[in-house]
């Protein structure tokens, strides 16, 4: 009975969604108030009505209800209780059931956080996120119906997908939906401003704060997915560009240029159209991804069921959100970039460099992911575009950008005036270059490569630190330092501690595959590597064979590791639970292989990876910023404060 | 204007290339859970045979003779309810049937083979699951239809019925035939 509820409020979703996409379009267009105020209302109401079907589905999963289809194929009455909540967004249905429930709460907080707002904006932008949701609630009630029976219903459930039975799981896919779904309020106040035919600089603001928190949580959100793939699959990488790694990927890069742009459009009123065009397209990539990823188009080793008749369904959906969105766009943008001249060397130029540059990359990697349908549309045989043509051209794209971070800071809005922060930055220059030869010659197992990113790590470093010093020095106190300058600095400084970390375990990192006797050494990178043997030890739920590795370094004992490979009792299956010793200069990795004979002989993978926790911790700093910088007083000042000059 | 509409074109054509994307993978057999490897050539692989981890199997030293490839483990529940299917079937002597061990651990997967019996002409093991992510295996049981040229003509998703052999397998070996 309960499912059956789920399903009825997510048919009464789909009624109010209606309502919202229509009653405060129509009154905004005409002027009735009474039609307009319906938008707040109705916002709620979904949220409540979609947290209802939601809960009911969690309810399901914890009653162990397996003669509902998705419960039976997702979950086991053996499923440890955490997860058989998180097991809820473990598959398709569920996901877009969370996807959709973050949505409608996007919206409910955009309705309460939006009184500054005139009520024809409110309107209209609840309006656009409404048809939003109309889209998933009716792709969930026609092909993707996480309530459906099944009948009669089976005793035993097919299990959680294993690999995602893990803590990380818990946050990564709602961190992501987090970001993807944050661009939709990008999205729909550049939509709406489209409708209104109003491009000023005053939805820029009011746009903002949300575009720089949906950032945020997809940086948070692409990072732990990176960081659970690499300590829990144990494939002893970080980035595989999987397609469904570069489905989120495209959204950030795009999501980056629309920070900057943003920046501008609302401090010096340029870059409209760009603006517009961004924020469609952020959210049109997060779409696309959820595309890619669901339709079965292209197949990847994260493929979770897919199916065409989806594929289908939310193409037809792109093309109307997307196409609808672009085709508003070449009727309505503004008629001319209306903003103020600038010259070759101004501020302007440069965050126009770092659109180019982030929207060339994202077009890039996503000609990359396509390439393989394309290659068969047009019977070009099969083709797979693999790591080396994204490594490749991505270090070409982001070289640039990165040669280019300190100077967006330094120089001025509007005017010409390279020669000043030359000379400003001329030491640091001469620094990051001195870094790099010491690297170059001084790092231990250290190549060209180490050096190169030191060097574009030292420089955007010493560029970022040079500006906090310049407001340091020359702007009286108090003043000194916006919520958005920090923001920036500490995003710019996660930029440089990203590209250290990146190149430098790229470079020096080092991998071994042994067959181990108990007793023997094995020497990595300084690393003395004991293997003591393996025994069966007996665990909470599961038998493992738990190894010992103790790991020396100048005979002093710095680790004792315990990769182990776990038999659960509940469910069965067989779990290899890499050991890892991580700190901040290096990781140590071992993971247990197979046995090779009955003496006690293991087949183990070792790796030492230098400096790799810097990629994440790069990573949470750039997140921080985004977050930081919602904080900036300006965003809260009421409209009436007025458009600055 | 034509400047403006440059995105909306773009957009188009991506539209059309993912339309087509969708057509070719939603013409396949309808009747079995869609696979993006269905009329694909079967991942390359070498694995252990269970049971003899000296001796390594490829996709290589399979082709030449139509296969059935079986995905199971000791620890799946549902392999135990098809396990008389798939039985009944290599005894037909219809088609080659494979095993593939997936996230076991060799002792139990003998210990069930010996104790429910062993229909399979060949039991590769997959020990940490990596070489399915090529084939796209989600879980276990899972069953793929290999042909002579190496081309994997269907999968099935979930444990095998008399039925399922009835309206999908045998069709899909006559049209081997």
């Amino acid at each position: 009975m309960l499912p059956e509820l789920g399903l009825v409020s997510l048919a009464l979703a789909l009624m109010l969604a209606l309502a919202l996409s229509v009653l405060p379009l129509l009154g905004a267009q005409r002027n009735l108030g009474p039609w307009m105020a319906t938008a707040r209302p109705l916002s709620y109401a979904l949220l409540a009505v979609v947290s209802v079907s939601y809960a009911l589905l969690t309810w399901a999963f914890l009653q162990h209800d397996f003669s509902v289809a998705y419960v039976a194929q997702n979950s086991n009455s053996l499923l440890p209780r955490a997860y058989q909540v998180t097991a809820v967004w473990s598959a398709h249905e569920g996901s877009l059931l969370l996807w959709l429930w973050f949505l409608v709460l996007w919206t409910a907080l955009v309705a309460r956080f939006s009184k500054a707002l005139p009520m024809p904006v409110v309107a209209r932008v609840l309006a656009v996120m409404g048809m939003i949701a109309l889209g998933f609630l009716a792709f969930t009630l026609f092909t993707s119906n996480p309530f459906e029976r099944l009948l009669p219903a089976v005793s035993e459930g097919r299990d959680m997908n294993p690999l995602l039975q893990d803590p990380g799981m818990i946050f990564h896919p709602p961190l992501l939906y987090t970001g993807y779904v944050g661009f939709a309020v990008a999205f729909a106040f550049a939509v709406a401003a489209l409708i209104d035919g109003k491009v000023d600089a005053q939805w820029v603001r009011w746009s903002r704060p949300w575009t720089n928190v949906a950032w945020a949580f997809l940086t948070l959100g692409i990072a732990l997915g990176s960081f659970w793939a690499y300590y829990e699959l144990g494939w002893g990488g970080w980035w595989f560009w999987d397609p469904v790694e570069n489905a989120s990927f495209m959204p950030w890069l795009v999501g980056a240029a629309l920070l900057h742009s943003q920046a501008v459009t609302e401090k010096r009123g340029s870059f409209r159209g760009w603006t517009l065009l961004l924020a469609i397209a952020a959210f049109s990539l997060s779409l696309l991804g959820t595309f890619l990823v669901r339709s079965g188009v292209l197949t990847s080793v994260h493929a979770f069921a897919s199916d065409p008749e989806r594929g289908m369904f939310i193409l037809a959906f792109l093309v109307a959100v997307i196409g609808g969105s672009l085709l508003l766009y070449a009727l309505r943008a503004p008629k001319m970039e209306t903003g103020k001249p600038f010259a070759a060397a101004s501020r302007e130029t440069f965050l126009l460099a770092n659109n180019l540059l982030l929207t060339a990359a994202a077009a890039m990697i996503l000609l990359g992911t396509l390439y393989p349908l394309l290659a068969e549309a047009l019977d070009l045989g099969k083709i797979s575009v693999g790591p080396p043509y994204f490594g490749l051209l991505f270090i070409l794209l982001m070289a640039p950008l990165v040669a280019l971070v300190p100077f967006g800071p330094l120089t001025r809005w509007q005017r010409e005036d390279l020669s000043q922060p030359l000379r400003w930055l001329a030491p640091w220059a001469v620094l990051a270059g001195v870094v790099a030869v010491i690297t170059f010659f001084a790092w231990p197992h250290g190549t060209a490569k180490t050096a190169f990113g030191l060097l574009g790590a030292a420089w955007v470093a010493a560029g970022t630190a040079r500006f906090a010093w310049q407001r340091l020095k020359s702007t009286s106190q108090g003043q000194r330092f916006t919520a958005e300058m920090v923001g920036m600095l500490l995003a710019h400084a996660g930029i440089a501690v990203f590209v250290a970390g990146v190149f430098i375990t790229e470079s020096t990192s080092i991998e071994k595959d042994v067959a181990a006797k108990p007793g023997q050494h094995f020497e990595l990178r300084g690393h003395d590597f004991h293997f003591e043997g393996v025994e069966k030890r007996q665990g909470p739920n599961y038998l493992a064979d738990h190894g010992t590795v103790v790991v020396r370094r100048d005979g002093r004992e710095i680790a004792t590791l315990h990769p182990e490979k776990r038999a659960y009792a509940a469910g069965g299956q067989v779990m290899t639970e890499a050991a890892l010793d991580g700190g901040l200069t290096r990781d140590l990795y071992v993971a247990l292989g197979e046995p090779l004979d009955a003496n006690g002989t293991w087949a183990l993978r070792l790796y030492v990876k230098p400096w790799i926790r810097l990629i994440w911790l790069g990573s949470l700093l750039m997140a921080l910023g985004g977050f930081v910088v919602v904080f900036d007083r300006r965003f809260r000042r009421p409209v009436a404060a007025g458009v600055p000059a | 204007m034509i400047k403006r509409l440059l995105p909306l074109l773009a957009f188009a054509l991506l539209a059309v290339l993912l339309g087509l994307g969708v057509l070719r993978n939603s013409g396949k057999d309808t009747s079995a859970i869609p696979s993006p490897l269905v009329g694909k050539p079967a991942p390359a692989f070498s694995l252990p045979v269970l049971g003899e981890p000296g001796r390594l199997v490829s996709n290589e030293d399979l082709l030449g003779e139509p296969y059935l490839l079986n995905v199971w483990g000791s620890w799946c529940p549902a392999c135990r309810d098809e396990h008389p299917v798939i039985t009944e079937l290599a005894k037909s002597g219809r088609i080659k049937v494979v095993g593939y061990d997936y996230k076991d651990e060799p002792e139990d997967a003998q210990r069930w083979l010996q104790q429910f019996g062993n229909p399979y002409s060949l039991v590769i093991a997959d020990y940490d699951g990596r070489a399915a992510l090529d084939w796209g295996i989600y879980g276990a049981p899972e069953t793929f239809l290999v042909d002579a040229q190496g081309v994997i003509r269907w999968k099935f998703v979930g444990p095998i019925t008399p039925e399922v052999v009835q309206q999908q397998l045998l069709p899909a070996l006559e049209t081997l035939e």
